[in-house]
C-alpha cells in the first residue's frame, strides 16, 4: 500500500460507505435533544409473533452513545480506508464488509429484543472473520480469522443459551421490559446460569482474560479494520452487552465479584503486556484490552460513580485509540514499518500526524486538559467507590494508568520526537482523507476535555441513568474537581508512567525473556484444536465402520431394544393379545413368506438369498391384496422386482458369500427373532383396541367431492398431502445423487499419518 | 449379456412397459396407478432394456441424462405446487380445469395436481435409472 505513488481514490466503492456512515451520524445525531431531555425512542416490527421475535429498536442513551461512536468513528474510518486501500484489487468487497459490519454493529447496539440483538452479535461475528482474513492469501490471517471465529462464535452460542433463559424466566425477549421489572431475573433460581452464560458471551466478544488472545492476533487485519472493530466497536459489544442487561443481572456479589477479577486481571496483564510490544499496532491492541478489563471492572458495580467512570472512559477510549491506530496506519503506509525500534524523530516530515498523535496521546496518558485527564480522574474516583475491595481496585488502575502513560510516550512521542535514532529518510506527509480521521478524533478528545458539560449533558448523563436508573444521578465532568484523593493518585501515576517510560528497553528485555520462556496462551488455542480434531476423527472412524453389518445390527438392535422396553413399562407381564381371523390364504401367504426367509439364511449364494428376499417381498405383496390395497401392492411389486434386478446386477461381481454355520450366528439370531417377536406382540395388542377411524372416514368423503378423485391413496399423495410428496421425491432425488456420486468416486487413497 | 431372444423380447416390453406406465399414471386419480407406480414401471421397461442391450444403448435410448429427467420432474412438482399461489390459495392446493363440462358429466379434467403426479413420476423414473445405470457400469 504505496501512498505515495497518487492513485485515483474517489471512487464509488470508497465514498459510499462514507455516504451511509455519515447519514446515518447526522440522523443519530439529532436525536441527541430528545435523548438528553430523558426520553426513549421505540420502533416494533413483528417479525415471528408465535415465537415472541420483534424486530424492536430501542434507542436510550446507552444505544444512542454506541451508535454515534459506531456512525462517527466509521465515517472518518471509511474515509481513511477510501485513501488507503485505494487501487487494491479488493477494495469494493473490503468497502462491502466494512459496511455490513458497521449496519450489524448499528442493529446489534439498538435492538431492544434480545433475539434480535443476538442475530446481529452473530452478523458482527461473520464480518469481523470477513475483515480480519481479507488478506487472505497469508497464513496468518486465515488463522487469526479462523481464531476469532471460532472464540466469538463459542461466547455467540453460551450467549444464546443465556438468552433463552432469560426468556423464559421473564416471560419476553425485550430488553426495556426485563429491565422494567427489578429482580425478576437476580432472585431466580436461574439467575447463576444466566449470568454465567451471558458473561461468557460477553467475555469473550470483549477479550477479557483468558479469552483474550484472539484480539491482539486479530492485528493481522487491515489498520483501519483494527482502528474500527477491534478498538472502537465490535470488541465493546460484549460492555455493551454487560451495560445493557446492567439493571437486571448486577447489584450480586457474583456479578460484582467475577466482573473485578475478570476485569483486573485483564488490564494489568493487558498494561504490562502492552510495554513488552515492540510492533506499534500490537501495543496499541494490548492497551485497547486493558481498555475492555477497565470497563468490565468498573460496570460490576452500581455507584454512580463508577458507571459515570466507565461511560466516560468508552467514549475518551474510543476517541482516541481510534486515532492513534490510524496514525500507527499512516507511520506503517508512508514508511513501510510500524517496528518501535526504527522509528525515531519522523515529526519533521509529517508534522500534522505527529500532532494529531501527539494530542490523543495526550488523552490517553490522561494529561489534563484533555479527556483522558477527566476520564483517569473518575476512574480513580469510581475505584474508591467500588462496592469490593477499593484499595486493591485503585492499586490495579494505578498501575495500569502509569503503564498507558509509557505506552503513549512509546507509540506517539518516540517515533516523532525522539532523537534516539535517525529519522528514515524521504517520507511525505499522508494525504488529507487520511489525515481527516486522526485529527478531528484528537481534536474531539481535547474539546470534550475543556468543555466537558457538552458531553455530560448530551450523552454520559443519558446513559448513566439507561445502566443504573435515576436513582444516582450521574458525577460532573468536571477538570478540576479540587485537591482530593484522585487528584494526588493522578500524581503519583504521572511519576511513575515516566519512570517506566525511561526504563522501557529494560523491562522490555526482562518481559520478552519471561514471556518466551513460560506457556501461551496462542500455542495451548492451537493444541486445543489439535485435539478436537484428533477426538472427532477417532469417534467417527469408531461409529462409522464402514462395515454393513454393523450398521444393520446398531440399527435393529436399537429398534428391538426400544419397543421391548417402552412395551414393558407400558403394560408389564404378558399384554393382552386379540387374535384376529385367519383365513386359508392367509396361512398360505405366511407360509410362502416363511419358505422366503429360510431360505435367505440358510443358501450359501448371493443370487438365492435375493430371490428368496424377493419371495418375502411378493408374500407381503399379496397380503396387500388380499386386504384390498391394489396401489400399495403394485408398489411393493415393482420394487421388489427392482431391487432384485439391482442386487443380481451387484451381486454378479462380489465374491462369493462366506457364511459362518448357523450355530456360529446366534447373535444374529437372537436380534433377528426378538425384533419380530416385540413387532408381532405389539401389532397383537393393537388389534385388541378399537381403531380410530376417523381419519379415513375424513379421505372416504372428501376425496369424491373436493379432490375429484375416487382413488384415495392417489388423492391423498398429490392433493391432500401434496407437501410430504414433494418432500419425499426430493428425498428421493437426493438419495439418487448420493448412491450416484458414491458409485462414480474413485476410492481415497489412505492418509498418510 | 448376448442374447438375441432377450435383446428381441426387450425391445418389445419397453415399448409395452411405457406405454402402460403413461396409462397408470393418467387413471392413477381414480383408479389404482398414479406418479409412483407409473414411473417404477417406467424404470422397469428401461432397466429390462439394459440388461438386454447394456447402459450404453439404454441411455441412448432414454436421450436424457437421468439425474437431469429427475431433476426436471422435482421442478415440474414444485411448479404445480406453487402454481396455486396464482389463484389466491394456498400452496399445493390442486387447481381444476373441466374442459366442456355439463350438468351430468366433468368433461375433460385437467388439473395442476395431474401436473404434481407426472412430477412424481419422472422423478421415480430418474433417480431410479440413475442408481441403476451407474451400478451397472460400476461393476
Amino acid at each position: 500500500m504505496d501512498t505515495s505513488t497518487p492513485t485515483r481514490w474517489i471512487t464509488p466503492a470508497g465514498l459510499l460507505p462514507v455516504l451511509i456512515s455519515g447519514s446515518l451520524f447526522v440522523w443519530f445525531a439529532q436525536m441527541i435533544p430528545v435523548i438528553a431531555a430523558g426520553d426513549t425512542l421505540r420502533f416494533v416490527w413483528e417479525w415471528v409473533p408465535s415465537l415472541g421475535v420483534n424486530v424492536s429498536f430501542y434507542i436510550d442513551g446507552l444505544s444512542l452513545t454506541f451508535a454515534l461512536l459506531i456512525t462517527g468513528i466509521g465515517a472518518l474510518v471509511m474515509l481513511y480506508s477510501a485513501r488507503y486501500l485505494a487501487g487494491h484489487i479488493h477494495q469494493a468487497r473490503f468497502s462491502l464488509f466494512l459496511t455490513s459490519f458497521m449496519l450489524a454493529m448499528l442493529g446489534l447496539v439498538s435492538s431492544d429484543n434480545l433475539l434480535a440483538l443476538f442475530v446481529f452479535w452473530e452478523l458482527t461475528t461473520i464480518t469481523s472473520y470477513l475483515l480480519i482474513g481479507f488478506s487472505h492469501d497469508t497464513a496468518k490471517a486465515r488463522r487469526s480469522a479462523l481464531q476469532a471465529l471460532l472464540m466469538t462464535g463459542i461466547g455467540g452460542l453460551a450467549l444464546l443459551a443465556g438468552i433463552i433463559l432469560i426468556g423464559t424466566t421473564a416471560g419476553t425477549f425485550e430488553m426495556s421490559q426485563i429491565n422494567a421489572m427489578p429482580g425478576v431475573l437476580t432472585d431466580s433460581v436461574m439467575y447463576l446460569p444466566i449470568a454465567l452464560l451471558v458473561l461468557a458471551g460477553a467475555f469473550t466478544k470483549s477479550a477479557q482474560m483468558p479469552f483474550h488472545f484472539w484480539l491482539p492476533n486479530a492485528m493481522a487485519a487491515p489498520t483501519p479494520v483494527s482502528a474500527y472493530l477491534h478498538s472502537a466497536t465490535m470488541v465493546k459489544a460484549g460492555v455493551y452487552l454487560m451495560a445493557r442487561t446492567h439493571p437486571s443481572l448486577a447489584g450480586t456479589d457474583f456479578w460484582l465479584w467475577t466482573l473485578t477479577i475478570a476485569g483486573a486481571i485483564t488490564m494489568v496483564f493487558a498494561s504490562v503486556m502492552a510495554l513488552r510490544q515492540t510492533d506499534l499496532k500490537l501495543a496499541l491492541a494490548y492497551t485497547t484490552l486493558m481498555a475492555l478489563g477497565a470497563l468490565t471492572l468498573l460496570l460490576g458495580n452500581e455507584s454512580g460513580y463508577t458507571i459515570t467512570a466507565a461511560v466516560t472512559f468508552l467514549i475518551v477510549h474510543s476517541l482516541y485509540k481510534a486515532a492513534l491506530f490510524l496514525v500507527v496506519g499512516i507511520l506503517d503506509a508512508q514508511t513501510g514499518t510500524r517496528e518501535a525500534n526504527k522509528l525515531f524523530g519522523m515529526a519533521r516530515a509529517m508534522p500534522i500526524t505527529a500532532a494529531a498523535a501527539a494530542i490523543a496521546a495526550f488523552s490517553m496518558a490522561g494529561f489534563p486538559p484533555f479527556l483522558g485527564f477527566i476520564g483517569k480522574e473518575l476512574k480513580y474516583a469510581g475505584a474508591i467507590a467500588v462496592a469490593s475491595e477499593p484499595i486493591l481496585v485503585a492499586g490495579a488502575f494505578l498501575i495500569a494508568s502509569a503503564l498507558m502513560v509509557a505506552i503513549a510516550g512509546i507509540v506517539s512521542f518516540r517515533p516523532f520526537w525522539s532523537k534516539s535514532g535517525d529519522p528514515i529518510p524521504n517520507v511525505k506527509e499522508a494525504p488529507w482523507p487520511m489525515l481527516v480521521g486522526p485529527v478531528v478524533l484528537a481534536i474531539l478528545g481535547a474539546f470534550f476535555g475543556i468543555f466537558p458539560e457538552t458531553l455530560a449533558t448530551s450523552l454520559v448523563n443519558p446513559t448513566v441513568a439507561a445502566i443504573i436508573g435515576n436513582a444516582e444521578p450521574a458525577k460532573e465532568l468536571k477538570l478540576w474537581a479540587g485537591v482530593n484523593l484522585p487528584l494526588f493518585l493522578s500524581i503519583a501515576t504521572f511519576a511513575l508512567g515516566f519512570t517506566l517510560y525511561y526504563y522501557k528497553l529494560k523491562i522490555r528485555a526482562v518481559l520478552i525473556d519471561m514471556t518466551t520462556r513460560g506457556p501461551s496462551f496462542d500455542n495451548g488455542w492451537d493444541k486445543l484444536l489439535l485435539w478436537v480434531a484428533n477426538g472427532s476423527k477417532w469417534l467417527t472412524r469408531k461409529i462409522q465402520t464402514g462395515v454393513l453389518y454393523h450398521y444393520m445390527l446398531v440399527t435393529f438392535g436399537t429398534a428391538l431394544v426400544v419397543l421391548a422396553v417402552t412395551l414393558w413399562f407400558r403394560s408389564t407381564g404378558i399384554p393382552a393379545m386379540g387374535w384376529p381371523q385367519v383365513e386359508l390364504w392367509d396361512w398360505l401367504v405366511f407360509l410362502l413368506v416363511l419358505l422366503g426367509a429360510g431360505l435367505t439364511i440358510l443358501t450359501n449364494s448371493r443370487i438365492t438369498a435375493i430371490a428368496g428376499l424377493g419371495v418375502v417381498g411378493i408374500g407381503m405383496a399379496m397380503i396387500f391384496i388380499l386386504y384390498s390395497a391394489p396401489d400399495v401392492a403394485i408398489t411393493q411389486l415393482l420394487v421388489e422386482t427392482l431391487v432384485v434386478v439391482l442386487f443380481a446386477a451387484a451381486a454378479l461381481k462380489l465374491p462369493g458369500l462366506q457364511r459362518e454355520p448357523l450355530s456360529k450366528r446366534w447373535f444374529d439370531a437372537i436380534v433377528a427373532i426378538g425384533l419380530g417377536v416385540v413387532t408381532t406382540v405389539i401389532l397383537l395388542k393393537v388389534t385388541t383396541g378399537p381403531i380410530d377411524r376417523e381419519l379415513t372416514t375424513f379421505f372416504e368423503t372428501a376425496s369424491w367431492p373436493e379432490a375429484f378423485g375416487q382413488n384415495i391413496v392417489n388423492v391423498i399423495l398429490v392433493d391432500f398431502r401434496a407437501l410430504d410428496t414433494f418432500g419425499e421425491i426430493a428425498v428421493v432425488l437426493i438419495a439418487a445423487i448420493s448412491i450416484f456420486a458414491l458409485l462414480r468416486s474413485k476410492p481415497e487413497e489412505e492418509e498418510k499419518p | 449379456m448376448n442374447s438375441i431372444i432377450l435383446i428381441a423380447g426387450a425391445r418389445l416390453q419397453v415399448v409395452l412397459l411405457l406405454v402402460f406406465s403413461a396409462y397408470m399414471l393418467l387413471r392413477g386419480h381414480n383408479a389404482p396407478g398414479g406418479g409412483f407406480i407409473g414411473g417404477l414401471i417406467a424404470a422397469t421397461g428401461f432397466v429390462v432394456y439394459a440388461i438386454a442391450c447394456g447402459t450404453e444403448d439404454a441411455r441412448k435410448a432414454l436421450r436424457f441424462d437421468p439425474g437431469s429427467i429427475a431433476g426436471a420432474g422435482l421442478g415440474i412438482a414444485l411448479f404445480a405446487g406453487v402454481m396455486a399461489v396464482f389463484w389466491g390459495d394456498a400452496l399445493f392446493t390442486g387447481q381444476w380445469l373441466f374442459i366442456g363440462a355439463t350438468e351430468d358429466s366433468k368433461g375433460i379434467p385437467l388439473s395442476s395436481v395431474l401436473i404434481f403426479d407426472i412430477g412424481v413420476y419422472l422423478v421415480v423414473l430418474g433417480a431410479i435409472l440413475s442408481i441403476t445405470f451407474a451400478l451397472e457400469e460400476a461393476v
